[in-house]
């Protein structure tokens, strides 16, 4: 069972991350919606470092209003950007 | 391609050939490898003066590797022949079976991997993880970036093109997407809701373009020659058979 349902408000960790990591400085601290449940993926954080990736993450995709994103809010309103995000970078809102 | 030492007298030999054979990528570098016999009879190519920083390293690593007996010169050549081998004619031809199909279309939308796997298209096999299929629409317009580094589904589409991967497309598709397509040449059309995918880590995406009018009557061979590479990256529509016909007999 995923701890994140889709079609949930979530928001990205806003965290300082020393090192390799997937999550974009862009999408921290942001409010999205969960959309997609990919399933379970090894943590690119270890495997970065030869590690063996566990304990593998949940992987969803998350999507934002691009507006949301951008103080200079390029899109049109309705427009969107989708990203994979894993599970220990999302926070409930 | 010749097999001469690249003496002192290569450029006078060669008056139309400016530029190192070494200069250009990766594929004529490997055109031009010897065997592992030749190779050790030849350890030292001098060469390093026409390459950059991260081509010698390359080169370098190489050496070491056969030296080492990890990997041999064939084996890399022929890793090589299979990464150009892929090329975007595999994910054409999925688009326009998913265009003539609609029961497929709906199997690979939810399970890529089944569905390629119908068409004998291994998508465990390749280094893809896991392929997203996504579609196109009259009011929903997907296009796809790695903005981390150049995530891409080689599998279907082979080898991402220069663009895709520089630093200009990655940081506009996500901060200007709009005006990104517009530098290509694109204007999606009016009205329309722009989804930008972000392949940021383990997934990999395949963007069904839209069936361009007037296609009605058409084989699926037909069809799959107007799926463009572009067009399954979201960045540009399909080919019109109009458009088809003046790009391939002009």
């Amino acid at each position: 069972m995923s701890k994140f349902q889709v079609g949930e408000e979530v928001r990205i960790k806003d965290t300082y991350f020393e090192g390799h990591h997937r999550t974009t400085e862009y999408v921290k601290g942001k409010s999205g919606k969960i959309i997609r449940f990919f399933g379970s993926y090894e943590n690119p954080e270890i495997l970065a470092y030869g590690g063996d990736g566990k304990p593998f993450q949940d992987l969803y995709w998350v999507q934002f209003n691009l507006n949301d994103l951008w103080e200079h809010k390029p899109g049109e309103k309705k427009d969107k950007l989708n990203i994979e995000i894993y599970d220990h970078w999302i926070e409930a809102l | 391609m010749s097999d001469n030492h690249h003496g002192s007298g290569h450029h006078h030999n060669h008056p139309h050939d400016n530029e190192s054979p070494y200069s250009h990528d990766l594929s004529s570098h490997n055109a031009r490898m010897k065997s592992d016999e030749a190779y050790m009879e030849d350890k030292v190519v001098p060469v390093e003066h026409d390459l950059d920083y991260f081509q010698v390293r390359v080169v370098g690593l190489l050496n070491l590797l056969r030296e080492k007996g990890i990997v041999t010169t064939d084996e890399m050549r022929r890793t090589v022949e299979d990464i150009y081998a892929q090329t975007p004619t595999t994910g054409a031809r999925v688009v326009a079976r998913a265009w003539v199909d609609d029961e497929f279309k709906e199997r690979l939308l939810a399970d890529a991997h089944s569905a390629c796997g119908e068409m004998e298209i291994d998508i465990e096999a390749s280094s893809v993880t896991k392929l997203i299929v996504v579609e196109n629409t009259e009011s929903l317009h997907y296009m796809v970036v790695c903005t981390l580094c150049s995530c891409y589904p080689r599998v279907l589409l082979g080898q991402p093109p220069t663009w895709y991967k520089s630093f200009p497309y990655r940081s506009k598709a996500v901060t200007d997407p709009r005006g990104a397509l517009l530098d290509l040449g694109y204007t999606p059309p009016e009205d329309i809701e722009l989804v930008v995918i972000d392949s940021n880590a383990d997934c990999r995406y395949l963007v069904i373009p839209r069936r361009p009018d007037g296609t009605d009557g058409l084989s699926e061979e037909a069809l799959a020659r107007l799926v463009t590479r572009d067009s399954m990256i979201g960045v540009a529509d399909a080919l019109t058979p109009e458009e088809y016909e003046k790009v391939a007999f002009d």
